[in-house]
């Protein structure tokens, strides 16, 4: 049987995958794209170290099948901003000190890119209730919601 | 004039060259036998020698956690790598520049009390002397014993240590680097999971491996060594696939079950177990005096880290090299030479950052499963990750204890005589003392561990913090060991202090209240220590303590000094009770001595009470037939955002000249405590078996019996 191949946008560039189409978009993000930023947690969408954009919605990448994201644009936390280019949430995080571990950090970046994108001016229920998918182990919790309200903040200068 | 007494860390590595080395391209190398489990201790140790050292940080290129490179100072654990290792690091690298300074002052003849370093030039009453540590590093000799002859630096003359610095581990993880070991990879690395064996009294009966590879769908390889039993494969997918299934197509013998009847802490009340009596002798009369006593308990916890267990191990040329997220390089590379019957110089182990441990997860069974695979596979390297389930239903779970705290009491109401009786599984496997779990599974199993805990001198397991650092005339700890625990126990963040210090600090609120006391005045009466008095003081300025009324939302207090000789931490909790605790506002002093890294140890403070208000109000792991029973998220709920309280964290003079003390672990014991007695202010009566559930709360809001 031949090995179907699948079409997406990996954080801005199009990609090509020979795989089995029941392989998780997670693996083929880290084992054939090279890209590790993306943390495996759980495998059952229950902790979200494995969020990245689809299409712009934050979604659990660790049981989601190749197939479905065939043609669709995925935006990981390498696509998110660089050491030289920070998103305003990695600069945030950096500023508020927000992590202890870290290992939940991708995920949760990614969430909150997407309540920002929305809400430019979130209360702290807002972030925590965009954040309820994602745990911290660590009890990172008041840092990150700060880091979340110091990037919010940051944005609408920019934009202002 | 002697030389102060060397701390221990020093004495076991004492050739001060295990420590610092200068190379000529201007770096400094520094190694330390800690490694970074999320606490921030690589930042600190940067700190610590940039200043004894006087070079900017930016100089350090840091070692840590390698059997082939930096000293052996055993485990990462009981909040110790500042209070030991550092002040460890400190000693030595202070010699090491005044080592520097009597060579050129030799070299130059120059005077020594004219010559101070500055970012590694050395320089005579300001003036460079053309000499720094990077030119003279071949000229001058480290391969000497420290002796502990250079004082380091005060407080006031510190320039790194003190000041909040960022954290170096963090950019790389906000950006999504390969931080972790997760990330690993090496040319030729084989993927591989491990079918684990059910207990260590079961054997493999039969394998339909047929089924095992068509479940893979890419060709994978089995292998196998006595009842040790793994899948491996160049496709993690499908590594991945086969094990999820392979556990139906694997036939064992000589599985025991598991009573669900013991997940309940209070079966340990029936269980054999070894006793002993710590402090103050058991009096032959009860002493005279009214007396009061009640029992509270902890169920079984999990670490429940973030990610599971991973490694990485590669055998070539009869040398095993293994990287691991394990907290003790040393120890476990001991347990491994055992296990492999290899000589320990023929293995390299090397720590590489995974997610929060919290204490003795999976980490050091996943390396030897890991080294194992190497083994039986020469010459490919070997990632093993463990699946979720895997790591909640086979990691080492914390275990579950009841504490009964009796005391007499004067005429004022204030204990004269104080017992703390423990029972409890012991709180140590970790390598050295327990077996790794490959170990078990490989042919000539070695025999069960002798059943022992974690020793006062240590801190202690189950008894650690057992005594209150109250004024008492009779303190005692009497301690039940229970050795036979179904499942595998070993060391969670705080060890036995969380479930003692809540008991405890519990007792002391209901004896305040039988005295008509307020808490705080109460415990101020008990205690002669100033820095505990200090805590409890200034946690009660930042809640407004004296605002608390008998109506309104629960404001608890719970207060300890960890280990009675770590960092001291009182800490204020409100809540609102309907059917279910909610946890609103959390506030917390700690006096740590002198605090490297201040925003870093608020941090670790924070964390712990975070850690701890999710332990007190959802967490609990259950038995059934087969084990552990919950072995996902669903099944183990943790606190979310939209649980976590806020939380004001202050430092109690953190710029003193005070000894560093061991901070992190120091906030889970005082907010146990704290919730536990805002929920008993809030709802009248008292809850003393953890987790406090809806289950629990409605049952005390129906009953009539109040305490």
């Amino acid at each position: 049987m031949p090995i179907p191949t699948f079409d997406l946008t990996v954080n801005g560039k199009p990609v090509s995958v020979a795989i089995d189409e029941e392989t998780p978009l997670l693996d083929v993000l880290r084992n054939r794209l090279d890209l590790k930023g993306t943390r495996f947690g759980c495998g059952l969408e229950q902790c979200g170290t494995c969020m990245v954009l689809i299409d712009g919605a934050p979604e659990k990448s660790c049981t989601k099948p190749i197939w479905s994201v065939a043609g669709k644009a995925v935006v990981t936390i390498e696509g998110l901003g660089t050491p030289a280019k920070p998103h305003a949430l990695q600069q945030a995080f950096l500023d508020e000190q927000a992590g202890q571990c870290g290992y939940c950090l991708t995920g949760i970046l990614i969430a909150a890119s997407a309540l920002l994108a929305r809400n430019a001016s979130p209360t702290r229920a807002d972030i925590a209730a965009a954040l309820d998918g994602n745990i911290c182990r660590c009890g990172t919790h008041n840092r990150i919601i700060r880091a979340v309200q110091r990037a919010a903040a940051l944005i609408r200068e920019t934009r202002s | 004039m002697s030389a102060p007494a060397l701390p221990a860390v020093l004495l076991d590595n004492p050739r001060l060259d295990q420590w610092v080395s200068f190379r000529a391209d201007g770096k400094a190398v520094v190694s330390t036998g800690r490694v970074e489990i999320g606490q921030g201790v690589l930042t600190a140790m940067i700190q610590i020698a940039a200043d004894e050292l006087d070079i900017k940080p930016e100089r350090i290129v840091l070692q840590s956690g390698d059997t082939a490179r930096t000293p052996n100072e055993g485990f990462t654990a009981g909040s110790q790598s500042i209070q030991f290792g550092g002040v460890a690091l400190r000693l030595a690298c202070a010699e090491i520049k005044l080592i520097y300074l009597e060579r050129v002052a030799a070299l130059r003849r120059l005077p020594l009390a004219d010559l101070a370093v500055k970012d590694g030039a050395i320089v005579c009453r300001g003036v460079p002397t053309g000499d720094d540590y990077w030119t003279l590093s071949g000229a001058v000799d480290l391969t000497g014993r420290a002796t502990g002859r250079a004082a380091p630096k005060t407080a006031a003359e510190y320039g790194y240590v003190g000041r909040s610095s960022l954290r170096v581990d963090l950019a790389a993880k906000v950006f999504g680097q390969e931080a972790f070991i997760h990330d690993m990879a090496l040319d030729g690395m084989l993927h591989a999971r491990v079918v684990r064996q059910p207990g260590c009294t079961a054997s493999i009966v039969a394998v339909d491996e047929a089924a095992i590879r068509r479940a893979a769908k890419e060709p994978i390889e089995i292998v196998r060594s006595g009842n040790f039993l793994a899948i491996v494969g160049g496709s993690e997918a499908a590594v991945e696939t086969a094990a999820a299934k392979a556990a139906a197509h694997v036939t064992w013998d000589g599985v025991e079950p598991v009573s669900a009847l013991r997940q309940e802490a209070r079966s340990l009340l029936q269980q054999p177990s070894i006793d002993r009596v710590i402090g103050s002798p058991l009096p032959d009369a009860p002493p005279r005096g009214r007396t009061y006593e009640a029992t509270f308990s902890r169920p079984y916890l999990a670490h429940a880290s973030i990610a599971p267990s991973c490694a990485l191990a590669l055998y070539r040329d009869r040398r095993l090299q293994v990287w691991t997220h394990s907290q003790g390089v040393y120890p476990l590379r001991k347990s491994l030479a055992q296990m492999l019957k290899l000589d320990p110089s023929a293995i390299a182990v090397k720590h590489v950052q995974g997610a929060g441990c919290y204490g003795h997860n999976g980490a050091d069974d996943a390396a030897a499963d890991a080294a194992v695979i190497a083994v039986l596979k020469p010459g490919s390297p070997i990632r093993v990750r463990w699946r979720r389930e895997e790591e909640f239903a086979f990691e080492p779970i914390s275990p579950a204890m009841v504490v009964n705290v009796r005391a007499t009491l004067d005429d004022a109401g204030r204990p004269v005589d104080w017992t703390t009786e423990i029972w409890s599984g012991t709180h140590n496997a970790r390598p050295g003392l327990g077996n790794l779990l490959a170990a078990e599974a490989l042919p000539d199993p070695p025999p069960p561990p002798e059943p022992a805990d974690v020793p006062e001198a240590n801190g202690g397991g189950a008894t650690r913090n057992g005594e209150p650092l109250y004024a008492i005339a009779a303190k005692r700890i009497v301690h039940h060991l229970v050795p036979q625990i179904p499942v595998r126990t070993s060391a969670l963040r705080g060890l036995g202090a969380t479930a003692n210090v809540f008991a405890i600090e519990c007792f002391i609120d209901e004896l305040a209240e039988q005295a008509g006391a307020d808490p705080v005045a109460y415990r101020l009466s008990l205690l002669a220590d100033v820095r505990a008095r200090g805590v409890i003081e200034h946690v009660a300025r930042m809640c407004d303590w004296r605002r608390r009324r008998a109506a309104g939302p629960g404001l608890g207090i719970g207060f300890a000094r960890y280990k009675n000789r770590a960092a001291y931490a009182a800490v204020v909790a409100r809540v609102e009770v309907a059917e279910e605790i909610r946890l609103t506002r959390v506030w917390c002093a700690a006096d740590a001595g002198l605090v490297v890294n201040p925003d870093g140890a608020i941090n670790q403070l924070e964390g712990g009470i975070l850690q701890a208000a999710s332990w007190v109000l959802k967490e609990q792991v259950r038995f059934d037939s087969s084990g552990v029973l919950a072995r996902d998220w669903d099944n183990y709920p943790v606190l979310r955002f939209s649980d976590a309280p806020e939380v004001t964290v202050e430092l109690v003079n953190p710029a003193t000249d005070e000894p560093p003390l061991g901070a992190g672990e120091a906030t889970a014991g005082p907010t146990t405590a704290a919730i536990g007695n805002a929920v008993a202010h809030a709802l009248g009566a008292r809850l003393r078996d953890l987790p406090l559930t809806r289950e629990r709360v409605m049952a005390a809001l129906l009953s009539d019996a109040k305490f």
